[in-house]
Parts: C-alpha cells; structure tokens; sequence
C-alpha cells in the first residue's frame, strides 16, 4: 500500500477515525506522518474529537461575538479553535455561551461531587455565622440583651478577623 | 535523574499482575484533573508560565507519601523513545508524550500512581490496577487528591466544581475506564450492538489507543464521558455495572462460539499459533491481533502448560517502542518486523500447537 500522501513511499501508519456512523481511513508513510504530526491523534479536527461530531459549530454559537477574558485573553476564536479554554477566570467570562453547551455535554450543570476540603470547611463557617448574624440582629430588635451578648460572643468567637492574640 | 529502564518493572513482571476478572478485564485506572487557581491552563499558557507551574506543583507532588522513591522528570529530559515506552504501558497519554518543557511526570515505585503534570490540564492523576478494580482505584486516586488539595490552590467553582481546560472534564474531572480484551464478542460479531449501548449510556468505547472501534488485539476501553451533575461513587458504580454486563456478554459469546462454531474458533486459533510461531516478517499490528486469538486459546485451554502472561508479556514488548529499546541501532519499521518475528518465534517455541479437545472445564 503507498502513502496516500506523497504517493512514493510505502504506507506504515493507518489512521482510522470513526465519528458517529462516519468512518475515514488514511493511510501513509512514516515521514508524512510526522511532518502532518499524525503521531498525536488529538491533533485532529480538535474540538470535533473531543466534543462530539458537529461541536465545532455549537461552540461558535455558545460565545459571545468579540468576547475577551480580562485575566488571560482569551477570545471566542481561540475557543472555537481548541475547544478548551484559557484559564479558569474563562469560565465566568463566557459563562451565558458556555451553560447551553454545558447541558447538552453533562448529566447535570450543576458540581453535586467533591469539593476541597478546606473550602467546604470555611464554607460551612460563612454559613454559620449568618445564621448567628441574623439570630442576633432579632434578639437586639426584641430587646432580648441577654441572648444579644451571648450570641455576640459566639460571633467573636467565629470571626476570623478578630483572631486571640497570643499572650507575650 | 533516575533510569526511566532501571526505575519500570520488567515486562514480564508487568505481564504477571493479577487482578479480579483479569482474564477480561486487564486494568483499570481511575483519572482526576486538575488546575491551580491562578494560572491560565497548559495550552494557553506561555513556556514560562507552564515552567513556573510545573515547579510549584512537581515539589508538591514528590512530597506525598505515596511517591516515596518515585520516578520523577520533566518531559524535556525525556528521549522520544521512553516516551513512547510509556505511552505503551499507558502510564501516560499520547498528547502527553508529545510535550517537552514545562510539563513533568512522576510515577511512584509500585506503578499505581502516576501524574502528568502540565498536559491539557494542570494536573492530570491516575491510580491504575490490574483487572477490575475501580473502586479501589477510586478510593485511591480521592485520598492522594485530598493529601495534594493541603498542598496547591485548585480552581474550584461552588457551582461547576473542579475547572479543567476542555468543558468535557469540568464539575468532577473524573474519568473511570477499564482495558477489556473482548475476543469472543468480536469474533461472534455481536461487538457492534455492545458498543451501541454502551455508547447509549453516555459511555465511551475506545480502541487500544483510542483510534476507533476495529480496536487493535480486540482490547476496548471503556470510560464514562459525563463529569457534571453526577457525584463520583454514582459514576464508578455505574461503570462497574456496564462492565460486568460486559464481561457476562464475553463470557456467553466465548462458551457460544465453542459450542456452535467450534471449528471457526479453532481455525483462528490455530492459524494465530501457525503464523505467530513460524513467521519472518510481522508488523506490530498483525502481532497483537494474533496475540489476542492465542490469548483467547489459553483461556480456553487450548495451550496447556501454556501462561497468560506470555502472551501478555509478549503483546508489550512486540510493540515498536520496546522492541527498539532493546536494540543499539534505529531500525525502519520493516527491520523491526523481522526482528519482531525473530522474537517471537523464539518465545513460542516451547509452546506446543493447540490441542483440539480442550478440558472441559477450561473454560470457566
């Protein structure tokens, strides 16, 4: 079999890419290959690969004309080339394109897994001390000082900007 | 620098790791990627930002108790030919391999872990195990994800999670998949319908190296493609039961092939052997299709006295990148195919010809 490339040299490498019900083959000589870096086959059609056949079109949709990540600047053409984003701030950046593609992609849109330890702990204190907040704010407006202080205490207590400091 | 050849288990080692199922299913790997907070991702990145964060996450990452003596090098110290070794023993991706500087990988000494570090995310972690094991993989992967949380500041959004490069691998960043060998749903010609359903349940089925369904040496990988809106124990269980669907179709088709078409599955058997054992010239591609018959005949106890893991051994050094490694001079790929036949002639010629009448039990 000759390279379907040059057409010279003997075919060493077959490449078969199955899309859907689609199914191309190629077939080349091991020098065409580097120089089209077939060594990667995620070097191909980039954002049809890894998101499905006619990905490519949804993305150009998802995002906003002349949108620019502030962080990193990223555009909507680097988007619809890659099919991956610039940074994480991205996220927020094209977040309304991104939230159509997000749902046709995902079981859901919304994380229901894992999260950093130290986020769910400092998470779980913000939500603490608003129940404490609001808590307070009644007792003070029914006149309950006794519960007030106690409660402000408590608020002390939890607050992170107020840490104890260390006896010299 | 450690030897990358000094530092992997042989490959006859490799070939003799056990696991539940293993006759089906030959590993399983649970992967997790992540991102550092500050830092745009590896492909948007210039050179200098992706040294900076491989140098903060690398030091991290050696640390874990886990990677006590690991193997540890930035990929831009890495020849192109270890490189590929790796990719044959799927330590490490394809996309991963064509990386230089500014992207890294540490394996630790037991190869059950092993992280690339600047490939399309940040951090992309694996915990690999022989056969069907991907709760364990699982639960491996989690606890050296919260050691390494402790350490770096990961991209996390309340609502979309852990933020990866590509919105595929958003929420969870997880991707649970098995390596099946599937000889008998192919050979019964039922594989097609099980890739549809599978595909059906947001599964993914790729090839050996992922190119496409006529997968090389009839291995299949199986993954789940969703990674938001669903937790990770609710996606390894539901791979987990995908796959012993799978494995339960393979064992049907093999038992139905030996009882209705017994002479087929002989016949591919026994010219697998016939050419295996007695060729001189053989391309890598025909070597692991005809491995994976004889892999098939062992099973079935049509090789008595013969192992498993010869066949397995003799599927990962037949492989262009091992067998160039064992020899000085850079061979063209026809060279290699006369080499490759030499050596595995050589290794099979203690391995009698397949016996018609298998034990009647062999098959279980």
């Amino acid at each position: 079999m000759q390279c379907s490339i040059c057409k010279e040299k003997p075919a060493t490498v077959h490449l078969t890419q199955i899309v859907g019900e689609k199914m191309q083959k190629l077939d080349l000589c091991e020098d065409c290959a580097k120089t089209k870096g077939v060594n990667d086959p995620s070097g191909f059609a980039l954002a049809d690969i890894m998101l499905g056949l006619g990905a490519a079109q949804e993305v150009e949709q998802a995002v906003g004309t002349d949108l620019k990540c502030p962080r990193c600047g990223f555009s909507q053409a680097d988007f619809k080339k890659s099919g991956r984003l610039g940074c994480p701030e991205c996220y927020k950046t094209f977040a309304e394109g991104l939230g159509g593609l997000l749902k046709t992609m995902h079981k859901g849109t919304r994380h229901t897994g894992k999260s950093p330890e130290a986020l769910r702990a400092s998470r779980e204190n913000s939500d603490r001390l608003k129940t404490l907040q609001k808590k307070l704010n009644k007792a003070i407006e029914s006149e309950n000082f006794e519960e007030a202080a106690q409660l402000r205490d408590e608020l002390k207590q939890l607050t992170p900007r107020a840490p104890v400091s260390p006896v010299k | 620098m450690k030897d990358l050849h000094e530092f992997l288990v042989s490959p006859a080692e490799t070939a003799r790791r056990h696991g539940p199922h293993d006759r089906i299913v030959m590993s399983s790997r649970v992967r997790l990627a992540r991102n550092l907070k500050e830092a745009a991702f590896p492909g948007w990145a210039k050179k200098p930002e992706r040294v900076k964060i491989l140098e903060t996450i690398r030091p991290a990452v050696e640390s874990l108790p886990e990677m006590k003596d690991a193997f540890s090098e930035a990929m831009d110290n890495l020849g192109a030919l270890d490189k590929q070794i790796l990719v044959e023993r799927h330590l490490i991706s394809r996309e991963h391999a064509a990386k230089s500087s500014g992207s890294g990988l540490v394996l630790n000494r037991e190869e059950t872990f092993c992280v690339m570090i600047n490939e399309e995310d940040h951090l992309r972690m694996q915990a690999l195990r022989p056969g069907l094991q991907l709760k364990q993989a699982w639960n491996a992967i989690d606890h050296l994800d919260s050691e390494l949380e402790k350490k770096l500041d990961y991209a996390f959004d309340g609502d979309l999670g852990y933020l990866t490069a590509c919105p595929t691998n958003l929420g969870t960043g997880i991707r649970v998949s098995a390596m099946l060998h599937l000889p008998g749903l192919v050979l019964g010609e039922q594989i097609n319908p099980i890739i549809q359903s599978v595909n059906k349940l947001g599964l993914a089925v790729r090839g050996l190296y992922g190119e496409g369904t006529e997968a090389l040496g009839n291995v299949f990988q199986v993954s789940n493609q969703m990674t938001l809106g669903e937790n990770e124990p609710a996606i390894v269980e539901r791979l987990e039961k995908v796959l012993s669907q799978i494995i339960e179709h393979e064992e049907n088709a093999r038992q139905t092939l030996l009882e209705k078409k017994p002479k087929v599955v002989f016949n591919h058997i026994g010219r697998a052997y016939g050419i295996l054992a007695n060729a001189h010239s053989i391309s890598s591609k025909e070597t692991m299709n005809l491995l994976s018959l004889m892999r098939l005949g062992v099973d079935m106890g049509l090789f008595p006295g013969a192992e498993r893991s010869l066949v397995d051994e003799l599927f990962l050094v037949t492989q262009p990148a091992h067998l160039q490694k064992k020899l000085s001079d850079k061979l063209t790929a026809e060279e290699r195919d006369l080499i490759r036949a030499d050596m595995v002639r050589e290794r099979l010629k203690n391995v009698s010809r397949p016996v018609i009448n298998p034990p009647p039990n062999a098959a279980n």
